[in-house]
Parts: C-alpha cells; sequence; structure tokens
C-alpha cells in the first residue's frame, strides 16, 4: 500500500520528542490538501501510538506504518 | 468524537510542574480539544513578565536533579514549557485565562503578564468554560 501512495510532502521529526512528533505532524497536515499524503519520519518510541491517537482524534486516515531500524514512519492522508 | 476538552488549574510555579502543563496543552491542542488554562497562585506569578525572566524553579523535594534535567532539556532541545503554550496556541484552540484575586495578591496588572493571556476570570469563568470536560489542578 505504501509503495503506491503518492507523498506530497515528508515531515522529518527525527530526535523530537513527545509533544514534538504530534505538534509537528498537526500543523504539516494543514499544508498539504485533502486526500494528499504527509510521510512523517520520527525516531520517538511514542510516535506510533501518538499519531495513531492524533489521527483517530483529529479523523486524518493512516496509511501504512513502518519500522526502518529506529525510524518509524508513517503515512497520513489528509481526510478533511 | 469532537468537542472533547481538556482544562488545567495551573496552581504551581515550579519547572517540574509546568512543563506537563505545557506538554499537554500542546498534545491536546494538536489533537483537536479544546484547552483551557487557568494560572493561579504560583502558576500565575510564573506567567507574569518578571517571573517569565527569573530562572526557573525546582520543587525543592528534586533539588539536586535540578542541573542534570535542564542539562538534558537541552540536550534533547526540548522546548520551554512556555514556547509549548504558545504553539499550542496557534495549532489549536487554547484559552489562557488568569486569575484575578491571585493578581491582586501579587500586585499584577494585564500589561503585567505574558502576551499569551488572553483574560483576566474568576473561578466562574474557569469551571462555566471547563464543564463537560477533563479538568487537572496540577
Amino acid at each position: 500500500m505504501s509503495q503506491e501512495a503518492k507523498i506530497t510532502k515528508t515531515l522529518d521529526v527525527k530526535g523530537m520528542y513527545c509533544p514534538g512528533p504530534v505538534m509537528e505532524t498537526a500543523k504539516a497536515i494543514k499544508q498539504i490538501n485533502v486526500g494528499e499524503v504527509l510521510e512523517v519520519l520520527a525516531t520517538d518510541p511514542a510516535a506510533k501510538p501518538d499519531i495513531e491517537a492524533w489521527a483517530r482524534r483529529t479523523g486524518h486516515q493512516i496509511l501504512d506504518i513502518q519500522q526502518q531500524g529506529g525510524v518509524t514512519r508513517i503515512l497520513v492522508k489528509r481526510a478533511k | 468524537m469532537a468537542g472533547k476538552k481538556l482544562s488545567i488549574i495551573v496552581f504551581s510555579g515550579t519547572i517540574d510542574k509546568l512543563m506537563p502543563v505545557g506538554i499537554l496543552a500542546s498534545g491536546a491542542a494538536a489533537s483537536g480539544y479544546e484547552v483551557n488554562l487557568f494560572f493561579t497562585f504560583w502558576g500565575l506569578n510564573a506567567i507574569s513578565k518578571q517571573g517569565m525572566q527569573a530562572p526557573p524553579q525546582i520543587d525543592k523535594n528534586y533539588e539536586q536533579m535540578g542541573p542534570m534535567m535542564i542539562k538534558k532539556m537541552m540536550d534533547m532541545k526540548f522546548p520551554m514549557w512556555h514556547q509549548m503554550v504558545k504553539e499550542a496556541k496557534e495549532v489549536g484552540e487554547v484559552k489562557v485565562y488568569a486569575c484575578s484575586t491571585t493578581m491582586e495578591f501579587f500586585g499584577l496588572k494585564k500589561e503585567n503578564l505574558a502576551d499569551f493571556v488572553d483574560d483576566v476570570v474568576g473561578v466562574a469563568t474557569f469551571l462555566d468554560r471547563a464543564e463537560g470536560g477533563t479538568t487537572l489542578f496540577i
């Protein structure tokens, strides 16, 4: 699925800790259009559960989450 | 899911208590919560212009950990709590209230407070804003 998703913007929050990744994701999602995909790269171990919780709360869609070594790569589709 | 809110009575003025205020407020704001912060007593003192310029204080019980914490925060490039509050206001619906009674105790006027303060209010306003949500006393 991740191979097919066209990434509009990449957000690099490696080295940032809670609430940094969530804050930056919330800001970055506003910079793309509805239907477009944001790629988030994070090293905070809380990034996966936090961005999943954030997406549930805010109604955006998680397309894919992958762990690549110490980096969590999350694809978020702006839903509204 | 929508329409949730988090309200915090910010009573303490030490950095170990103010940090979680900044973290909770910004995390909640980013997640679409309505956030109300009511600064009272030592918390209010911390957002006076004088208090903001003073070196951060830590709870007496954890005093020996203060320098290590500050160094670690700088190594982590972790933002100061009041920067997190400001950022929370940019990202979401966050209101910062100052307690009018405490202002009289400390002899403070609205212009003596940090610029991110929205209004000077009393407890009735805070309770009204906080109704139906989660309220914390920190």
